[in-house]
């Protein structure tokens, strides 16, 4: 019974055995180490299909980058561990990004991003005539004037995220920003757009779902 | 219009968490939904993040899917 009252919860354990000097310090990195690699090809093995001309050792090879790049991670933001979860659940979030943002940049290397001209041809097939053709017609030009509107940077945001499907990480590498900094961009956007189409009496409700 | 195109355009319409705040609850919501528990009333803004963020998104599903495995 004394030991199990001297025992550390699982959870405060794995920061103290990260922040131990020493043989335990290294063997609890170690030990983390290799559960960050088996979420970062937990991550790559889900997203293969986005990656079909890389070979087994290449998508190893960024399995471990992802693996060591969220160990850092980590090892700086052991502070922020509040135990709200399990450390483990904690620690894979960021093995589970690092691996993610790697895997999105590596699919679109080389590929162009495109900002502009596919999103109206993606708007135009959204608003074809589909039962409430009048209505929709409506709205959808409604939309693309609205869009047209909005400053550059937002614009340039919602076109490419929203309607032509560029990863928001792989966006902000591009335009030298962060993913929080785009978001809230796109997020102005948005809230620009239904301001508009509410004040030319076009309601939209929430989730995209028009209002009866 | 179809609507999960108005939907990426428009985004959720309600207030939501930021990306750097999703990323902070998301191991905590994660946990919460595959417990059973309300995780959309204990963590406010979460769910209509999701909706609006494919990104933030995709790293729900993978940290709750990684979870749920480990919990088989």
């Amino acid at each position: 019974m004394a030991t199990a009252l001297m025992t550390a919860p699982p959870e405060i354990s794995w920061v103290d055995r990260l922040r131990a000097e020493g043989a335990e310090g290294q063997a609890a990195v170690a030990e983390l180490h290799a559960l960050l690699l088996k979420a970062a090809r937990f991550e790559i093995g889900r997203r293969g299909a986005q990656l079909p001309h890389l070979r087994g050792g290449d998508q190893e090879d960024l399995a471990q980058q992802a693996a060591d790049d969220a160990l850092m991670a980590i090892l700086r933001k052991l502070d922020e561990f509040r135990g709200e979860s399990r450390f483990t659940t904690w620690a894979y979030k960021f093995a589970l990004l690092e691996a993610a943002v790697k895997v999105r940049k590596r699919a679109w290397q080389g590929r162009e991003i495109p900002l502009e001209d596919e999103a109206w041809s993606a708007l135009a097939d959204a608003g074809a005539p589909a039962g409430r053709g009048a209505e929709d017609a409506e709205l959808f030009a409604a939309l693309r004037e609205e869009i047209e509107r909005l400053g550059e940077r937002q614009r340039e945001v919602l076109v490419a995220v929203a309607l032509n499907g560029v990863p928001i990480d792989v966006l902000a590498e591009r335009l030298g920003s962060t993913r929080g900094a785009l978001y809230k961009n796109l997020h102005d956007a948005r809230r620009n757009l239904r301001a508009a189409l509410a004040s030319r009496g076009l309601r939209v409700g929430t989730g995209g779902e028009e209002e009866a | 219009m179809k609507p999960d195109v108005l939907g990426r355009v428009l985004g959720p319409g309600e207030p939501e968490l930021t990306c750097e705040q999703c990323f902070e609850e998301l191991d905590r919501y994660v946990e919460l939904s595959v417990a059973g528990d309300p995780a959309d009333a204990r963590v406010p803004g979460m769910r209509a993040h999701l909706d609006g963020c494919p990104a933030c998104a995709e790293d729900f599903a993978s940290l709750r899917d990684l979870v749920t495995q480990e919990g088989d």
